[in-house]
């Protein structure tokens, strides 16, 4: 966006007057502020980008826009994000004024909803997770684990049980047909057997003379 | 002698088999050799060759137990195995029918296995059902025991999860639902109970057409199992870590804890499915020409190839575990001094941490004690061992979630345990049922299906106190009492009934007619001698050694102080009165049983007076005749 030279020199001039207001209300440990800690080559390995003041602008604007859209009535400036103690690592503090004051704060508790509210956005922006932009201190809402109205577990089970019955089943059919038809065909075998050895039956069978080989060594 | 008179025509033996209509069936067959050796080396492989071989390998040092192991597969699993196998094909019955042929004094050495083969059968088919439950979960992304449930109030993680970890968590909590003490029974878990409803359905399917059924399905599950073995090897050879594993598992412990000995005998022992009376059932089916021999060998190297190969794929992916959370534990670190110094993200990684942790160390001494850094050792993570259960259920799982695509790595492990436990389920069974065949309690009208159903159905109605809350722990009741000392006394009578009873004169015969030569001096020293030795030094050991202390078991307890250190509580009193019976129960049958016979012979001798020297018993009863035809 091309800024006009004249409105240069007004943001320019503010941006001092506020730093200088700032220094006093962005510290370490301040009262309502948060450190910020950024893990970008982690989330994104060869991917990741380098933090330079550009990058520091996009997040000073992406936590006005939460801002405003925790507070709907309020429109919160760029100017109002104070961001200092930047560190290499990349990790810095961050205190949020209310729009058109330079000197209030915005509460702790506020920051912290507007910034629940937006996370996933904020996340988004920088190309990074709950884990790799960390807010010291505000806890990342916990992902609900994954629930099913049909339990897989069941559709598994169902499936398998269905497999088995089906298979007993067929095998005590096809078990009783095989019988039926070993029946037909043994009646008829054994009739004619009965004809042919017919002479086998008369007479006595002597079941001792059979035997007498087992007995012998007894 | 027998073989020396010829064969009677066949067609004559069966044609009075068909008239006499009482009832000689003709004994089930196996169709090749192929279903045989794989139906007993189904039975062999189970699941102690994956999660319990491993496990010992482990304590001890790998190197240092292949050798008690190897010694005592020789000299006490092998002669034991040949033994079996070769007295139920010679005698062509199930293990009551083999003993009472031996002699009418060991009948109850068959009612013993056949009691023993039913109680383990039950908490067996148990730990199926648990890794059915697994097996229907691993459907799933992500994995259900790789993250926590919110509590109730949906503000945290469930507390009993956050404080142990979500595997322990599913594991004890969403299956077991366990409850703190044995005492406490808790309620029937439906979820358990449709588990097991499903695996003994799937075992009577199989088992539906007695060994015609069994021996087409052991052409899956007895492979499966090496094929997983072999994905998993190749996939995790190509994860990191892989080789601390095997390295750690083959280095030899300098310690040399006697103890070794006891858990290498035991371990061949248990593994080899010994005194089951499954084996002696299968080999029965068997032609009677068979070189069994070779089968035992065959059956007895195959298992302990088994257990070896199986612990090198699973040692792989217990190093890649290990590797993963050494790796963990020193990105915490690292995490920790980037943040706490403020250097830039990435500058400390795993492969500098120990150079920036001594510059630091050296500059700011204070300010890094105070950081209470983790002392990340890699052998502590190796040396998180785990057996039974907890490596199945809880160190694996966890080493699958890790892995991508967690999904087919689950699945293919719990269908591979399956299949493991399946194989050896069918031996259990048929060592229940074929026994039954052979004390003809059962009228022969009533269909095998229908038996088989009948016992499946007792047996599933009796395993739902497995499905309390407190069935975990009466399963590790029952595996630790019922499947070790009855077992062993088992085999003590068994292989002094074949040797002493029978006498090795007639077992060498047997063996002669079986595979056309005798037995060489080895066996015949290990039969006599070395391995009724080994046995009873075995057994008289683990008596002494689970005498001394006073039985114990790990309970999960939520509210113990130690938690999620598992509480270590003693048995009640009731619940060892029940550890007793269940070791006394199964063999008190074999006394029993001599001491029935000897008083009933007693009677007879007494009362008979005439001894018809033309009366050879062939027109008093037929079953008698059947005796004797078939020995």
């Amino acid at each position: 966006m091309i800024m006009h030279r004249e409105m240069l020199g007004r943001i320019s001039l503010l941006l001092c007057l506020s730093a200088a207001l700032a220094q006093d209300l962005c510290k370490q440990d301040a009262e309502h502020g948060y450190k910020v800690r950024l893990s970008i080559k982690t989330a994104l390995g060869k991917e990741a980008y380098n933090w330079t003041e550009n990058e520091m602008f996009l997040f000073q604007s992406t936590l006005a826009f939460a801002m405003r859209n925790h507070h709907r009535e309020h429109k919160f400036e760029v100017s109002n994000i104070i961001v200092c103690e930047e560190t290499p690592r990349v990790s810095f503090w961050f205190v949020v004024t209310a729009p058109g004051s330079n000197s209030t704060l915005v509460q702790r508790g506020d920051v912290e909803n507007a910034i629940r509210k937006s996370r996933s956005r904020i996340n988004s922006v920088f190309l990074l997770s709950d884990e790799t932009l960390e807010f010291i201190g505000i806890h990342p809402t916990l992902a609900a684990p994954v629930t099913y109205d049909s339990p897989p577990w069941l559709i598994a089970f169902g499936v398998v049980m269905g497999l088995i019955v089906a298979g007993i089943i067929a095998l005590f059919v096809s078990s009783a047909v095989q019988k039926k038809r070993k029946k037909q065909s043994y009646e008829e075998t054994e009739d004619n057997m009965w004809i042919e050895n017919g002479s086998a039956r008369d007479g006595v069978r002597n079941m001792a003379f059979v035997e007498e080989d087992k007995f012998t060594p007894m | 002698m027998l073989s020396d008179y010829p064969p009677l025509p066949t067609c004559f033996q069966l044609k009075m088999g068909k008239t006499k209509d009482s009832g000689v069936e003709e004994r089930p067959k196996w169709d090749n050799k192929v279903q045989y050796l794989l139906t007993c080396i189904g039975f062999a492989v189970g699941l102690g060759n994956v999660w319990r071989f491993p496990y010992l390998c482990q304590i001890y040092g790998g190197g240092a137990f292949l050798i008690p192991y190897l010694i005592a597969l020789v000299f006490e699993g092998l002669p034991l195995l040949y033994l079996e196998l070769a007295i139920g094909q010679r005698l062509r019955r199930g293990s009551i029918g083999v003993w009472t042929s031996i002699s009418p004094l060991l009948g109850g050495v068959g009612i013993a296995s056949l009691v023993v083969s039913f109680l383990v059968g039950l908490f067996y088919n148990t730990i199926l059902a648990w890794v059915l439950w697994y097996f229907f979960h691993s459907f799933q992304n992500p994995l259900p025991w790789s993250q926590c449930p919110l509590n109730e109030s949906r503000t945290s993680y469930n507390t009993e999860c956050e404080k142990s970890t979500p595997v322990n968590y599913f594991w004890y909590r969403e299956t077991l639902n366990v409850t703190a003490d044995i005492e406490d029974s808790g309620s029937l878990q439906w979820w358990l109970v449709v588990c097991l409803a499903s695996a003994w359905s799937i075992v009577f399917f199989c088992f539906i057409k007695g060994i015609k059924s069994v021996g087409k399905a052991v052409y899956v599950t007895a492979t499966f199992p090496y094929l997983v073995l072999t994905i998993f090897l190749v996939r995790a050879l190509t994860l990191p870590g892989a080789t601390d594993g095997l390295v750690y598992l083959f280095t030899p412990d300098i310690l040399k804890n006697p103890q070794v000995w006891l858990d290498a005998a035991t371990q061949i022992f248990f593994s080899l499915s010994l005194a089951f009376g499954g084996l002696i059932a299968f080999s029965s089916y068997n032609p009677e020409k068979n070189n069994c021999e070779r089968d035992a060998l065959l059956v007895g190297v195959i298992n302990s190839a088994t257990s070896l190969y199986a612990s090198i794929s699973i040692f792989s992916i217990l190093g890649f575990k290990a590797n993963n959370g050494y790796t963990a534990c020193l990105n915490e670190n690292v995490l920790v001094l980037t943040n706490n110094f403020e250097l830039p993200d990435q500058s400390i990684t795993v492969d500098n941490y120990n150079q920036w942790f001594d510059y630091l160390n050296q500059t700011k001494p204070e300010e890094v004690s105070s950081l209470s850094l983790k002392e990340c050792v890699l052998q502590t993570f190796l040396d998180q061992s785990a057996s039974g259960t907890g490596l199945a259920f809880i160190v694996f799982t966890e080493a699958v979630i890790a892995m991508p695509g967690s999904q087919v790595w689950a699945v293919l492990f719990f269908v591979m345990l399956f299949s493991l436990g399946l194989s050896s389920m069918f031996g259990n069974l048929e060592g229940v049922l074929t026994p039954l065949y052979d004390m003809a309690l059962i009228p022969k009208r009533i269909p095998n299906a229908v038996v088989t159903a009948i016992v499946c159905l007792i047996s599933f109605a009796v395993s739902l106190i497995f499905a309390l809350g407190s069935g975990n722990y009466w399963v590790e009741v029952f595996n630790g009492y019922v499947g070790s000392v009855p077992l062993l006394i088992i085999a003590f009578f068994e292989i002094t009934g074949v040797i002493y009873g029978r006498g090795m004169k007639t077992f060498s015969d047997d063996i002669y007619f079986m595979t056309g030569k005798r037995p060489n001096i080895f066996w015949k020293a290990c039969w006599t001698v070395i391995s009724p030795l080994l046995l009873l030094v075995v057994l008289v050991a683990y008596v002494v050694l689970q005498a001394r202390i006073k039985p114990s078991y790990p309970a999960w307890n939520p509210a113990y102080s130690l938690f999620p250190q598992t509480e270590t509580k003693v048995y009640p009193d009731w619940v060892f009165a029940i550890i007793v019976l269940l070791c006394v129960v199964p063999v008190i049958s074999i006394p029993l049983v001599a001491i029935f016979r000897l008083i009933y012979r007693m009677k007879k001798s007494s009362a008979t007076s005439n001894l018809n020297p033309y009366d050879n018993k062939a027109f008093e009863n037929e079953p008698g005749l059947e005796k004797y035809q078939k020995a």
